[in-house]
């Protein structure tokens, strides 16, 4: 026990990036995910038949294989472009970039469904009110879209959290890895991997309290919604 | 193409028993996950505060916590006990197999009993009391009716589990198992070739994927037919 306290100074500074990551990711993630869901439902088969197909591949395969697929592959790709070589990929831009691609690839499915759950007839009110698309987008469908929406983006959420610690493993100064190092010094590996995931824990509740009050907020015009 | 084709034939074996590894983990996991899957459900659905409290404390840990942390929490961290070490099952639990094996069991045990869980809460009500009028006693009625028919409205939930599942195999590289993973990490240091070989592991992941659906899909058609019948 002695030693816990003696690391958790190391351990704190370690969850702060693991926070840091899973919170960029969700940014990231949302805009891609609407993106995509934005694609999906397009007209123009140009679009939506990639974006489908897309989602559907990154859905089928680990999120394990897609970081080291960033990670490595993208050391290679650059130093083949740059001729004076010896680059590398951050292990923080690797994981930004490979967890919301995942992110984003199940947030397009949320929001697609959530999309088709508002009333064509509402879209069309806007729009013969003289509103906007952007207008319309932004004042008839968001709001109604985010209820619906919360749930599954909670999920996903939570989800990205818990993958934060594979990034450990291309080298990110994570939770995980400040437990790693610790439990390698002090000979201790059950105890830091526990307190590892006794934080993680934390975040997961911490979470769920959150996601409840938001979709509290986001159902409060919808009578008995909740 | 032409660095395919090396990689192909230079690794083409690796890559065979890395997915069979794979296969192996899933299937074993997923078998022996729904074994504990159900008393997990049925804990938490005890009236006794106790049994469900413990269920309960065993599912969010288990589904709060990333399964990279679980892995390493059995792999590395079981050897810090002497009683551990001591015991006539330290060869066996020194194993990574046997540890990642584990691992995935409880991990997927836990999300499989929340499906189980309200699989159960969606036996309609009225089928319960039919057994109760028959006269079945209570472990009769879970056995003949309200597990049966849990089982057909989980079958469509639980074919995503076992994707999940197969996307969490690939963490047993983590611990020197050579699945398909494993097979692709070193090939793709090897080859210095990564993009090229972990297109390739991309491609057999998918491809598993679409298996397991299909065999769902089959399994949904056999079991439920009488579900799908009806509409």
């Amino acid at each position: 026990m002695a030693h816990v306290t003696e690391y958790l100074p190391l351990l704190l500074a370690g969850l702060r990036t693991t926070l840091l990551l899973a919170i960029s990711t969700m940014v990231v993630g949302l805009i891609l995910g609407m993106l995509l869901a934005l694609a999906k439902l397009s007209k123009s088969p140009w679009l939506s038949r990639p974006a489908y197909a897309f989602t559907n591949f990154m859905r089928g395969i680990p999120e394990f294989l897609v970081l080291l697929l960033i990670y490595f592959g993208g050391t290679q790709v650059l130093n083949g472009m740059l001729p004076e070589g010896g680059f590398e990929v951050s292990p923080f831009g690797a994981g930004l970039a490979a967890l919301s691609v995942i992110f984003g690839a199940y947030a397009s499915e949320t929001f697609r469904a959530a999309f088709q759950s508002v009333p064509k007839g509402q879209i069309e009110a806007g729009r013969a009110y003289g509103f906007s698309t952007w207008k319309t987008f932004r004042y008839i469908q968001i709001p109604q879209i985010w209820r619906v929406a919360i749930p599954g983006l909670g999920n996903l959420w939570q989800g990205s959290v818990k993958d934060t610690a594979l990034v450990s493993i291309v080298g990110l100064d994570d939770l995980m890895r400040k437990a790693q190092q610790a439990s390698q010094t002090t000979r201790e590996p059950f105890t830091f991997f526990f307190v590892a995931s006794l934080m993680f824990l934390a975040i997961t509740l911490v979470s769920m309290w959150i996601i409840a009050r938001l979709e509290r907020r986001a159902s409060r015009g919808f009578a008995g919604a909740r | 193409m032409q660095i395919l084709v090396d990689i192909l034939s230079r690794y083409g074996w690796d890559f065979v028993s890395g997915t069979w590894l794979t296969i192996q983990l899933v299937t074993i996991s997923a078998i022996l996950g729904v074994l504990l899957a159900i008393p997990v459900a049925l804990g938490r659905l005890s009236p006794n505060p106790f049994v469900s409290g413990i269920a309960a404390a065993y599912s969010l840990f288990f589904r709060g916590t990333p399964l990279l942390v679980q892995i390493f929490l059995i792999y590395f961290g079981l050897g810090q006990f002497d009683f551990v070490r001591d015991s006539i099952l330290w060869p066996i639990l020194r194993e990574a197999y046997v540890c990642a094996l584990i691992a995935f069991v409880l991990n997927t045990a836990a999300y499989s009993g929340e499906i189980v869980r309200s699989g159960i809460l969606a036996v309609p009500r009225g089928e319960i009391e039919a057994a109760h009028a028959c006269g079945m006693s209570a472990v009769t009625t879970y056995r003949m009716v309200i597990l049966p028919r849990a089982f057909s409205i989980c079958l469509p939930a639980y074919s995503n589990e076992v994707i999940i599942l197969l996307k969490g195999t690939s963490l047993a590289s983590t611990i020197t198992l050579m699945e398909l993973m494993g097979v692709s990490r070193l090939a793709a240091s090897a080859t210095y070739e990564p993009i090229q070989v972990f297109a390739i592991a991309g491609v057999i992941y998918y491809l598993l994927t679409l298996v397991i659906t299909r065999i769902f899909r089959l399994l949904e058609n056999r079991y439920n037919r009488y579900i799908l019948h009806a509409r």
